[in-house]
């Protein structure tokens, strides 16, 4: 067997004047990092395998370890960077594709660091969000043409018949992710705090463990190509069902799970034999137009006795606005894009980096078209795909969307790293991993108490920033892209966005 | 009564309570100092049991009747007034391990290489929370009233 | 109301507590023959090696009595009961009357009527004074030598006491192995080569027939098989029996209180006279492994009898389910536990054998040894020499017969603990409230 040519990627240094050789790291890292020598009675480590999650250097109780990039410097190239060498090392040796976890991590341009917020002076009072009523409560679903209503005994009556809708207390959602990709214990804690935080999370597409059914309300039911798990109590007990056509991480392509994570629990909640890999097919096999797409969401729809809103579930790639347009036409109640730096938990990194557009560009696109066309009422509109904080919930939404869904953020709120060694399934923070030493180090009263602190802080800083715009609803904000402004972007790219240059206007 | 209970599914493993209890009953109450000078004569006073995934570390249950407080000969175990708590006066134990015998926990351990004498917990007495529930990182361990 | 303890070892400690916590008014009152405050006689041994000194032999702190209003009469002798007046009469005259009564006199020392016993230099050992007076004879006639007389818990005992001295030690035994009642074959021959190892002579098979002195004190001992034995003191240490000598011998005491081979009682340990109790080591209870009912001489078993005794006579119910025996020893430096039904080959009929499981352990390089006994898969006895870390949780198992059968395999592995038992058993043990010895 020949040499690898792959160098560790990261560097454990430990203060030996620190280190009471107590164990932890020992007994916490899942790749076998930190070795005891009992002769010696000290500890040593191995860091050709460490990941970089940082288990061991926060459980460490005297700080004694810390890790960095490993030093390893190549001469410099601007072109053939460390990464691509060592990516196409690990190809000659393995001859397969290459997989990461989590999102495009590569220096694509960051749209909403380019966007700045207004804030009220003068013309307009800012409000105080302490004092008044900030509305920040969404409905996502179709919204009427048109409302009639009639005056009764001095009272306003509606007539028009209302499509189901989806209340949030607030315009953040919790993002598809699968059981077998993450942990029952991390799906337990998006459920619990979905339900506290009154908002939902959304079951990806490895159905539904039957012990979360009490959840149901606050649960979105996605059907995806493979069709896991879906079964007629599992759309029943769903307050949403969404089709999912694509995500943001690959597009194109469909969901994997490796056969390591599928356990016996999550063989049976997706309906497949355990141990398998859990291929989805890139399309659905009965979706090969958009009228059968509209076939889908009505059959959906007629199953759950138009109950619920339906929605669809696409990638942001090119002509996603006419494609949008489409979606609407066909019925959807809500489109979510999920644009080019959504997280997964296993992707070919070539696809999960090259493919798509930034949700940025996507939101804009699609909300300037559907209010070209006058239909932008009948679909409420998610943005998913990096949404890292408050600051970036306000900017998507004044671009365009109702909501947003949160993913890798959640994720990091409940521990999660990056380390992009989800598909290993050795999480180290029991989110990514079926391997039951692990998933205990997740407990579900912890993770849902750190998901509701988290949704509560961006909700408080939502509303200081719409009181700073003298906004008093989340709902005047949509699409509201004069409260935008742009720096260091190009004509082209403001004109994609519909904003106008800072400084100008 | 409050006392340490511990969540078998939430122990990750990691003993750090462990650690933790005993440095609260070290001399110097500090980490590096207590394990790098005064062990190997201390020892934590929780027992930790681990079997495949299954973990965890469960310190004296201070019963409400507890079979030690009967066998000890020399009176070296007693209840505490106040707290309840059942603690050992190790300056008063001699070593006979009637305890050890006694409690079905196993719960009392022999400290060999320093004080011999029996050696339990005490849900660190004078703290407001003990020390193993206070570090526990994955919240396995409470200290509740039930 | 008038509370009268006779006694003032565990179970009277026991008794006084348990009725101060439900009667903090009516008076009580301890009558004892020896002077000293509350001590536990396993320490005896203790303080003849000079590993404790007179302080820590106190079972309780120096203003026990005063802070739980008893008066304690120490150094004054019950000579006998009169149950129809209800009073004791006390040596030098005087009486004292009572309402409830219990007696927690204790055991006394077997003493084979053999030539020699009453020499100077021959001793029992189970009170403060017998300590205080092996020292004193030590000390003054410079003893090098003792043979101690009786291979059981009690011959340990001296064991541990006089090699702390440095002494050279005989030990002599009746049966064909020390430690015959509480351990098996095999820790038996353990224990004897321990000892050996630690320079004390062990022989078995036989006792003491003669004691014979030279100048008015021991010099030597010889043994029915002829041995002779030379030694400067003699320990007999055969073992106690319940003290039944207030109501002793029948007809002329006249209490009316039932014996057999110790005073009986019932289960809230109650005699057969109303308003006595009796609790410790003078009584015969429930061996709940065994199921009849015998004296079980063991220090936690008359703490809690005596607790559960004090109750009743404070007129709140409480039960004595029954014991078995447990003892931890010190073997020259081994620690060694035994509890319950240790060799059914030795203590059952020979047609019930087939009912009973061995399982064992013997680690010769560490010099450890385990068994445990099964009896229809529950557990009923458990040995332990040299490891006897968490040996508790085998009593818990015992106490609560529980069916051993599912982990059979992991009750002697390394990593046998509460993580080995069945989950609900564990949960019930972790929030159930309070256990019962």
């Amino acid at each position: 067997m020949s040499l690898s040519l792959l160098p560790p990627e990261f560097k454990i240094i430990r203060d030996d004047a620190r280190c009471i050789a107590c164990q932890v790291c020992v007994r916490q890292c899942a790749n076998d990092v930190h070795i005891y020598d009992p002769e010696d009675d000290w500890i040593y480590s191995d860091y050709s395998r460490c990941v970089g999650c940082h288990r061991c250097v926060t459980l460490c109780p005297t700080r004694a370890i810390t890790c960095v990039r490993n030093p390893l410097d190549f001469r410099a190239n601007a072109n053939w960077t460390h990464a691509m060498i060592t990516g196409l090392h690990k190809q000659a040796e393995t001859g397969g594709i290459l997989l990461s976890g989590m999102g495009c991590d590569q220096p694509q341009r960051i749209y909403f660091d380019h966007l700045l917020l207004n804030a009220s002076q003068v013309t307009n009072p800012s409000i105080d969000p302490l004092r008044e009523p900030m509305e920040l409560r969404t409905h996502i679903g179709r919204k009427p043409d048109r409302v009639q209503v009639r005056c009764e005994d001095g009272k306003v009556k509606l007539d028009t018949q209302l499509a189901p809708q989806l209340a949030l207390e607030t315009p953040i959602m919790f993002s598809a992710m699968s059981y077998g990709s993450i942990s029952y214990n991390a799906c337990l804690s998006l459920a619990r705090a979905a339900k506290q935080a009154g908002i939902v999370y959304n079951t990806g597409e490895g159905g539904l463990h039957p012990t979360l059914y009490e959840y149901g309300p606050w649960t979105v039911a996605q059907v995806a190509s493979g069709r896991f798990g879906v079964h007629p109590k599992y759309l029943d007990v769903a307050a949403a069902l969404e089709v999912k056509i694509g995500q943001g991480a690959k597009p194109g392509i469909g969901g994997h799970l490796p056969g390591e994570k599928v356990s016996a629990d999550v063989s049976r909640t997706r309906m497949i034999p355990e141990g398998t890999d859990a291929l989805s097919p890139a399309p659905h096999h009965d979706i090969y137009s958009i009228e059968d797409l509209r076939q889908l969401i009505y059959a959906l729809k007629e199953a759950t006795d138009y109950k619920k809103p339906v929605g669809v579930k696409v990638a942001a790639v090119h002509n996603i606005a006419p494609i949008a347009s489409g979606i609407a036409r066909a019925g959807a109640d809500y489109i979510a894009i999920d644009g080019l730096r959504g997280g997964t938990g296993a992707a070919p990194t070539v696809i999960r980096n090259n493919v798509g557009i930034p949700i940025e560009l996507a939101i804009s696109a699609v909300d300037q078209r559907l209010r070209q066309e006058g239909i932008r009422n009948q679909v409420s509109l998610i943005a998913a795909g990096s949404i890292r904080n408050s600051g970036d919930v306000v900017k998507i939404i004044a671009l365009g969307a109702d909501a947003v869904y949160i993913g890798t953020g959640a994720l990091v709120a409940l521990g999660c790293h990056l380390c992009q060694k989800c598909y290993t399934g050795k999480c180290n923070w029991g989110i990514a991993t079926q391997d039951p030493y692990l998933t205990k180090r997740l407990n579900p009263n912890i993770g849902s108490r750190r998901l509701v602190n988290l949704v509560r802080a961006w909700s408080l800083e939502i509303k200081e920033m719409l009181g700073g715009m003298g906004v008093n609803a989340i709902e005047s904000l949509r699409g509201n892209r004069d409260h935008l402004r742009g720096v260091g972007l190009n004509e082209v790219e403001l004109k994609a966005l519909g904003i106008k240059a800072a400084g100008i206007g | 009564m409050k006392r340490v209970y511990v969540n078998e599914e939430y122990c990750i493993g990691c003993r750090l309570c462990e650690i933790h209890c005993l440095v609260q009953h070290s001399q110097s109450k500090k980490i590096i100092k207590a394990y790098k000078e005064e062990a190997p004569q201390l020892m934590p006073r929780l027992v930790f049991e681990e079997e495949g995934p299954l973990s965890f570390a469960m310190p004296c249950r201070h019963c409400a009747d507890a079979p030690c407080l009967d066998a000890c000969i020399t009176g070296a175990m007693h209840r505490d007034e106040e707290t309840e708590a059942v603690l050992c006066d190790e300056d008063k134990c001699v070593g006979c391990w009637m305890c050890v015998m006694a409690c079905p926990f196993g719960a009392i351990q022999r400290n060999l290489k320093g004080t011999k004498a029996a050696s339990k917990c005490d849900l660190c007495y004078g703290e407001e929370m003990p020390a193993c529930v206070a570090h526990c990182p994955n919240e396995a361990l409470t200290f509740e009233e039930r | 109301m008038r509370y009268v303890i006779i006694g003032n070892s565990a179970a009277a400690v026991g008794a006084i507590e348990a009725i101060r916590q439900h009667d903090t008014e009516n008076p009580i009152t301890v009558i004892s023959d020896e002077p000293h405050h509350a001590y536990s006689r396993p320490l005896v041994c203790h303080l003849l090696g000079e590993l404790v000194d007179e302080e820590r032999m106190h079972y309780r702190p120096p203003d026990f009595y005063e802070q739980l209003q008893v008066e304690p009469m120490l150094g004054v002798r019950a000579t006998a009961i009169d149950t129809q007046a209800k009073t004791v009469s006390l040596a030098g005259g005087g009486t004292v009357a009572y309402d409830r009564l219990l007696l927690a006199v204790g055991g006394k020392p077997v003493v084979p009527p053999v030539a020699g016993v009453d020499l100077d230099g021959v001793f029992t050992f189970t009170k403060w004074e017998d300590a205080q007076n092996i020292d004193r004879y030590i000390r003054d006639k410079d003893a090098q030598s003792a043979l101690i007389v009786g291979g059981g818990l009690i011959g340990m005992k001296a064991v541990k006491a006089l090699m702390a001295r440095g002494l050279r030690l005989t030990v002599v035994e009746l049966a064909d192995r020390i430690l015959s009642t509480s351990f098996d074959h095999t820790a038996s021959k353990l224990a004897e080569s321990i000892l050996r190892r630690a320079s004390a002579e062990v022989i078995t098979g036989t006792t003491v027939k003669e004691i014979v002195d030279k100048d008015g004190h021991v010099d030597h001992a010889i043994l029915q098989d002829g041995q002779v034995v030379d030694c400067d003191l003699v320990i007999f240490g055969i073992g106690v029996r319940p003290n039944l000598d207030l109501i002793l011998p029948e007809p002329e005491k006249n209490t009316g209180i039932e014996v057999n081979r110790g005073i009986v009682v019932d289960e809230r340990m109650q005699t057969s006279v109303e308003d006595v109790y009796a609790a410790g080591d003078c009584v015969e209870t429930y061996d709940i492994i065994l199921e009849v009912e015998r004296p079980i001489a063991i220090w936690p078993h008359a703490t809690r009898q005596g607790h559960v005794a004090g109750c009743n006579m404070a007129g709140v119910e409480k039960t004595y389910e029954g014991g078995f025996p447990m003892n931890s020893e010190d073997i020259a430096g081994v620690a060694t536990i035994a509890v319950g039904l240790t060799a059914p080959e030795g203590q059952v009929p020979v047609e019930h054998l087939e009912e009973y499981e061995i399982i064992k352990r013997y680690d010769r390089a560490a010099q450890t040894y385990k068994r445990l006994v099964l009896h229809r898969g529950r557990l009923v006895g458990a040995i332990c020499v040299g490891d006897i870390d968490r040996a508790g949780i085998y009593t818990g198992l015992i106490r609560d017969r529980v069916d051993v059968t599912p982990f059979k395999e992991h009750l002697l592995s390394g990593s046998f603990g509460l993580i080995s038992l069945p989950k609900e058993y564990r949960k019930h043990m972790v929030v159930g409230e309070g256990i019962i010895v």
